[in-house]
């Protein structure tokens, strides 16, 4: 038997670097979708090990399997040198592994004291023991120089409190490996300077660190390894000594990542889209803007990427213009009508149509079949008087599907039974079908593989030259090179940047706060 | 009459298995025919052309008030008042049938029968409007919402009668406001009008869910509300309309009920809105929203009527019949459960 403590004790310097977590030929697929594949990764005894990659590229996929919240389809687990299997995340956490996640995964209703122990209360015989509960948790707090009191509810707390809370939690269980999912999206500089301090003082304990971050530069100055993953394969492996920032931007994006070139060939038409001077404060009433005076102009036949990072404001701005959000100040002009009073089917009506970020969520009915999905938003063009007309719907149905390239056994399939691609196919052509002049994208590629993406860009472009206006917000860079004429950056509600077609990959990520040097 | 909710199956699938899956989507229409065989063994009064249809007029209060409760719960909604909007509506119609006094000119007004039925219904709109309002701008839970009318016209109900009931429903001749009874007593080629009515309303459910626009934004909305809203179906204008016809429905359910019963009484439908919900259950319907039929809903209903007169009639007694018909709905529950997380692997698994 290997255990962790007798390791250390021998000789705590020699056990250091040495692999203790390690990955072999991964593989899981979900449906036609290949998360991963055969990937291989070390975790290294009391180091910091930093995946890199973009959105999609499998990096959370991969910390699951390892944190025994998902199982591989293929490959091996190793610790300490034997193959393991993680029957669930308990089994993990008693093994020495636990997970910051990148989403929040704490009760809002609990106080800080019970989210953090909770699942695994400290207790005696009369119950749960508060007073140590609490102990702990103040500890906990001043650990990570947090002035939080261990009784507050969670829900009032600000996010980075909360993803505060979220790291104590996982400290808290004194594991050998610690994986820290994006633990730093809501953190200030002062607390990421303290979170990287416990970081420091951890692995000098012999703590082993995984951390995933899109803040390139941020993760640069904690890390001893880096590993980038692209579309579920691993790319590259170096230790920090040998890679610098152009090598991490030039294996997480690729050189010949290439979906074509934006749409040629064409004059653009008028001004199709304006947005001026747009507002749009936090709607759960934190007083931050999520949208900061943004304007911005969309012409026919144009096709402009707006690039930023997780929380830059792209959903919000979308979600507004599309008329989800009211806007608290400005205008949104279309073919210079003000629509900002209009109601999301009069948006519909007038032209405009929006293909939501999250499909699951926001873009399809689970309840009906693929044919009514894509009918749902056109229903005027086949309805009389009250009545819908069968005929003209499985037309417009039959020709969506044509049109969209829909993989599907006919309009009456259920939704569940498509691939995630086919899905995103179906979502865009429901918008499709109300054939708008203005087409907003929000991820469109999310969690749809490669040909799909394809497909969709060349609907894209044939749809410009048809003078379809489309405004493509993106987190992948490579997509903003392959598609648009114009890229604007956001970053914090504001645009940070905006640059034509020429641009290099290294200078928009630059823009979007990912890293400072150029 | 109904949308077709099944999906396609490949032609790989039809083989034994599929066998079972025809039983368990028909399995409110199986339920009804083993009740029928089940009583008709046991009493040889069950099986009767005219004791069917004196069922059947039972049968019409519960499938009304289902029938209104369907759109609701497709709608992804649930409407506990209908029961006490039954009574409200009853009593209201009985109200106008006594004749309404005009104080400042002196005058009683005796409304036809016409303008009562009219104003009824407006009553029952009125009253799922409130509920409708409540819900889709105030944000209030439907649940908490229809309880709160569900209380308040009930209590209003109990004060326009002070807690009586209204006995004089006949109308008379000279005022031309006879034929109330019409409803709940006469037959039209020897069917009850009760019976007529149900079918009416169902057809018209039917044609609305499976034939317009607004019963697709019905399911659109009780499928997925966000991605409906992107859509541009108007959920909140949906959600009003859909209670206002919940209420519509409860209120011919209290017509009927009443000219049955040729009283108006304020504590009439009490508990209804449940067995309701029940019928609407064991027809199929999910009460996440989005799935369901007419067709299923209908069944529902006479299988929880036949069942419970069927038990009266082989002498079972009232205590009994609640446990039975609380099995029934138990396992209509089970077995949507097992229906859609069927529904649900295929799915991950394509």
């Amino acid at each position: 038997m290997n255990l962790p403590g007798t390791e250390q004790s021998v000789n705590k310097q020699e056990s250091f670097g040495h692999v203790v977590l390690s990955a072999r030929d991964i593989n899981k697929s979900y449906g036609n979708i290949h998360a991963l594949k055969g990937v291989n990764f070390d975790i290294h005894q009391g180091q910091v090990t930093t995946l890199f990659g973009e959105n999609g590229a499998g990096k959370s996929t991969l910390m699951k399997i390892l944190s025994g919240i998902e199982t591989p389809t293929g490959g091996d687990i190793i610790l300490d040198s034997q193959p393991i299997h993680f029957t669930s995340t308990v089994d993990a956490r008693d093994r020495g592994i636990s997970i910051i996640h990148q989403e929040l995964s704490l009760a809002p209703n609990l106080s800080v004291r019970d989210n953090i122990f909770m699942g695994r209360e400290i207790t005696i015989a009369s119950g749960i023991d508060y007073v140590e509960e609490e102990r702990q948790t103040i500890k906990l707090m001043q650990e990570l120089e947090e002035d939080i009191n261990p009784l507050t509810l969670v829900e009032e707390l600000r996010l980075g409190q909360q993803q505060i809370v979220e790291i104590a939690r996982a400290l808290s269980v004194n594991s050998r490996i610690l994986i820290m999912d994006e633990p730093t999206s809501a953190l200030s500089a002062t607390e990421v300077e303290v979170l990287f301090k416990v970081i420091r003082d951890l692995t000098s304990k012999g703590v082993s660190i995984v951390y995933i971050s899109h803040h390139l530069e941020e993760a640069l100055q904690i890390t001893d390894h880096a590993v980038v993953l692209r579309d579920g394969n691993m790319t590259a492996y170096g230790k920090r000594q040998e890679i610098d920032l152009q090598w991490i931007v030039r294996n997480m994006v690729g050189d010949n990542f290439n979906l074509g070139e934006p749409p040629q060939g064409y004059e653009f038409g008028d001004v199709a889209l304006a947005i001026e001077n747009l507002t749009v404060m936090d709607p759960a009433g934190s007083g931050y803007a999520l949208v900061d005076q943004l304007s911005l102009t969309l012409k026919a036949g144009e096709v402009v990427c707006i690039y930023g990072l997780m929380g830059a404001g792209r959903s919000e701005l979308m979600e507004c213009v599309a008329g989800r959000l009211s806007n608290d100040t400005g205008n949104v002009l279309l073919h210079g009508k003000n629509i900002s009073n209009l109601t999301i089917a009069e948006r519909i009506a007038l032209g405009l149509g929006l293909v939501p970020e999250d499909r699951q969520r926001d873009g399809l009915v689970q309840t009906m079949e693929v044919g009514k999905n894509l009918s749902l938003a056109s229903m005027k063009a086949f309805t009389n008087w009250l009545f819908t007309v069968p005929k003209k719907e499985q037309a417009l149905i039959d020709k969506s599907i044509q049109q969209m390239s829909v993989k599907t056994d006919g309009g009456h399939a259920a939704i569940g039974s498509l691939s995630g691609g086919n899905q995103q196919k179906v979502v865009i052509g429901k918008i499709l079908a109300t054939k708008p002049s203005v087409l907003l994208l929000d991820e469109p590629s999310r969690g749809i593989d490669i040909g799909a993406k394809a497909e969709v860009f060349k609907l894209l472009a044939e749809g410009a030259k048809q003078k379809l206006a489309v405004l493509y917000s993106t987190s992948e860079v490579g997509e903003c090179l392959s598609i648009a004429h114009r890229i604007i950056v956001m970053r914090r509600g504001k645009i940070a940047a905006e640059f034509t077609s020429d641009v290099t990959k290294e200078q928009i990520m630059a823009a979007s706060g990912e890293s400072l040097v150029v | 009459m109904s949308v077709n909710q099944k999906p396609q199956q490949p032609a790989v699938l039809k083989n034994g298995l599929d066998i079972g899956r025809l039983l368990l989507e028909g399995r409110a229409f199986l339920a009804l025919i083993a009740i029928i065989i089940f009583f008709s063994i046991q009493s040889p009064f069950y099986f009767s052309l005219s004791n069917f249809l004196i069922m059947s007029s039972h049968v019409a209060i519960f499938g009304l008030l289902a029938l209104g409760m369907l759109l609701v719960i497709l709608n992804g909604g649930i409407d506990l008042s209908v029961g006490s909007t039954l009574a409200l509506s009853g009593v209201f119609a009985g109200y106008l049938m006594q004749g309404v006094m005009i104080d400042s000119l002196g005058i009683i007004l005796y409304p036809p029968i016409w303008v009562v039925v009219i104003l009824t219904c407006a009553l029952g709109a009125f009253v799922g409007c409130i509920n409708g309002v409540l819900i889709a701008y105030f944000k209030v839970p439907a649940f908490v919402a229809t309880l709160g009318t569900l209380y308040v016209a009930r209590g209003v109900a109990l004060l326009m009668t002070n807690g009586l009931t209204y006995n004089k429903l006949a109308g008379h001749p000279e005022l031309g406001n006879t034929g109330f009874d019409w409803l709940g007593f006469n037959r039209l080629f020897g069917i009850p009008i009760s019976v007529i009515i149900l079918v009416i309303v169902a057809i018209i459910c039917g044609v609305l869910l499976s034939r317009t626009a607004f019963g697709r934004w019905i399911y659109a909305s009780g499928g997925n509300e966000r991605a409906a809203e992107l859509s541009g179906v108007p959920i909140k204008r949906v959600k009003i309309i859909v209670y206002m016809l919940s209420g519509i429905c409860a209120s011919i359910a209290g017509l009927v009920l009443t000219s049955q019963l040729t009283s108006a009484g304020p504590t009439a439908g009490t508990t209804y809105e449940l067995t309701a919900i029940a019928a609407v259950v064991i027809g199929g319907a999910a009460l996440t929203g989005g799935r369901g039929n007419t067709r299923g809903t209908l069944l529902g209903a006479f299988v929880i009527g036949y069942l419970s007169d069927g038990l009266v009639i082989i002498g079972v007694s009232a205590y009994w019949q609640t446990v039975f018909t609380g099995t029934v709905i138990v396992l209509a529950v089970l077995l949507n459960s097992i229906q859609y997380s069927g529904r649900a692997k295929k799915k991950s698994n394509p």
